[in-house]
């Protein structure tokens, strides 16, 4: 590979990773704490709100990174199809990483529950209390969660997929490191 | 760059890394382990000991009616904890009257839960949740044993009743359980949601202001002063006549109680709500609660609220208790299934009950 464009900018590869980290854990941890009743429920529950918090701002700085920062672009080889996939599937992964967090804490406010980000801290209300509202966006905080995993491993494994067969540098761009 | 994979070892590498990946997260989800107990599992053994879906209601504690008013704290409990709620001062409160069962319509004449909920709305928008019985112990310790309880109890589709030798098979293996029974059977019944004391159920722990922490229960003790229900007439009782009485009771001046910490003893349970703290413990009185006004639940302000108990404010944790994160998690639960299933008419709204404010 030559050019001067051949890898993410070094805050968009640390950001990555970071909340590469963050959200799998969240995924993980949310699956985790609707599927227990025991003490593990109220712990993994106080991590949820203020990781995704921390997610949400760290989308924000992403974003306007994104937008300041030109990525590497995708190989000319890559089929249409495929390149449509990445840029749409990126599109998606942006999108969701900023709704979810502001779906769980709008469904908090609109459940009237106090949306603490840890003991003694409590954010404002994001909705006005309103229980079918509640509803509704526990429901799509619920179903985004597992298309955001599902996502994330298409991700994962499209990204192996250039990084171990087509070999294209792609992978590379946003692990770093050089030729 | 080392020698290339063959593309289709590294296409099986590739998806066996994904496989791994999605198995840990089935695993985290808990479809890989069909006995654990989620709120799911509890609220579904609620409905299905109900014997009929009761949508958009609470799956437990269903019929109740909406309080609210204020507490006036007097300042004894800072010395143990920092809870908001303790300096001197007055904070509102709204609250739910309630009777244990899932049946929306069932008749206040029964030998069940008398219960107050209270939702404490504290500086900076803490808030203090609580969710209380008239009875100072619980029929079971832990979430597994909730479960079973409810799973013995019920109705089998020929009789619509439960099956006696599931619950005595039940009840040989739980003598704590045959305790509270017993205990229901002899203890009297208020006569009035005015006049019941309100226990916390589980312990918890205070964090005072230099970090020492206090395992505690609590319990709201009535100025109103005590009268039984006659049981041998509760059937020839009207359906809804304590949620009247305190319709009634509230239109007519306020209802107070002392909010009343008891400190556990050394060798005190913390984990074991069914068994009863003898006599003997350093109690505290931190406050009075006023209770001055009622409505239905359909012109209230309490029944769009869950009133999960882990909802605590800076110094208050739960105990070791395991039936705290299980009434925690079942309560979300319910709570977002009536959510999307919609608010009902209560009872009392239904019989045109509700005027007297």
């Amino acid at each position: 590979m030559s050019g001067p464009a051949t890898l993410f900018a070094l805050p968009a590869r640390l950001l990555h990773w970071l909340m590469a980290a963050l959200i799998l854990a969240m995924l993980f941890i949310g699956a985790g704490m609707v599927s227990t009743a025991s003490s593990a429920y109220p712990a993994l529950l106080a991590w949820h709100r203020p990781i995704g918090i921390a997610i949400l701002l760290l989308a924000l700085i992403r974003l306007a990174v994104r937008l300041t920062h030109r990525p590497p672009p995708l190989p000319a080889d890559l089929p249409p199809l495929q390149a449509a996939a990445a840029k749409g599937s990126h599109y998606i992964l942006y999108a969701l990483m900023i709704a979810m967090p502001l779906i769980g804490w709008a469904m908090q406010s609109a459940g009237g529950y106090p949306v603490v980000l840890w003991k003694g801290v409590v954010l404002f209300p994001i909705l006005p209390h309103d229980i079918a509202a509640y509803g509704w966006l526990r429901c799509l905080h619920g179903l985004l969660a597992y298309a955001f995993f599902l996502l994330i491993l298409g991700h994962v494994g499209a990204a192996l997929v250039h990084g171990l067969i087509r070999r294209d540098g792609v992978l590379r761009s946003m692990v770093g490191g050089r030729d | 760059m080392k020698a290339p994979l063959r593309p289709p070892i590294a296409l099986a590498l590739i998806a066996a890394l994904l496989g791994v990946v999605a198995l840990a997260f089935a695993w985290a989800g808990g479809w890989l382990s069909p006995r654990r107990i989620g709120g799911v599992v509890i609220a579904n053994s609620l409905q299905d000991n109900l014997g009929k879906p009761e949508p958009g209601w609470r799956r437990a504690h269903t019929k109740g009616l909406c309080v609210s008013g204020h507490f006036d704290a007097n300042g004894a409990g800072t010395t143990l904890s920092r809870a908001a709620l303790f300096p001197e001062g007055r904070i509102p409160v709204i609250g739910r009257f309630s009777l244990g069962g899932g049946d929306p319509m069932a008749a206040d004449g029964r030998p069940t839960f008398h219960s107050m909920a209270l939702l404490f709305r504290l500086a900076g928008g803490e808030q203090w949740r609580m969710a209380m019985d008239h009875t100072p112990i619980f029929p079971v310790a832990t979430p597994a044993d909730f479960v079973a309880f409810q799973v013995a109890g019920i109705p089998d589709p020929a009789t619509h009743k439960p099956d006696p030798a599931k619950l005595q098979a039940y009840m040989a293996k739980h003598p704590e359980t045959q305790a509270f029974l017993d205990y229901m059977k002899s203890a009297p019944l208020p006569s009035s949601f005015a006049n019941g004391t309100y226990y916390s159920i589980n312990a918890f722990r205070f964090v005072d202001a230099a970090g020492a922490a206090h395992a505690v229960r609590w319990q709201f003790e009535p100025e109103t002063p005590f009268a039984a229900l006659d049981k041998a007439t509760l059937d020839a009782q009207p359906r809804d006549f304590l949620f009247v009485d305190a319709l009634k009771r509230l239109a007519a001046g306020p209802m107070r109680w002392h909010m009343i910490i008891v400190l556990a003893n050394p060798g005190d349970r913390t984990d074991n709500a069914t068994i009863a703290w003898g006599p003997g413990h350093r109690r505290v009185d931190v406050g009075t609660l006023t209770l001055d006004r009622a409505a239905t639940e359909a012109a209230g302000d309490c029944r769009d609220y869950n009133f999960d108990p882990l909802v605590l404010p800076r110094g208050v944790t739960a105990s070791d208790d395991p039936l705290l994160p299980a009434r925690s998690a079942a309560y979300a639960v319910s709570f977002r299934r009536r959510a999307i299933e919609g608010p009902r008419p209560d009872a009392l709204t239904q019989a045109g009950e509700g005027g007297a404010r």
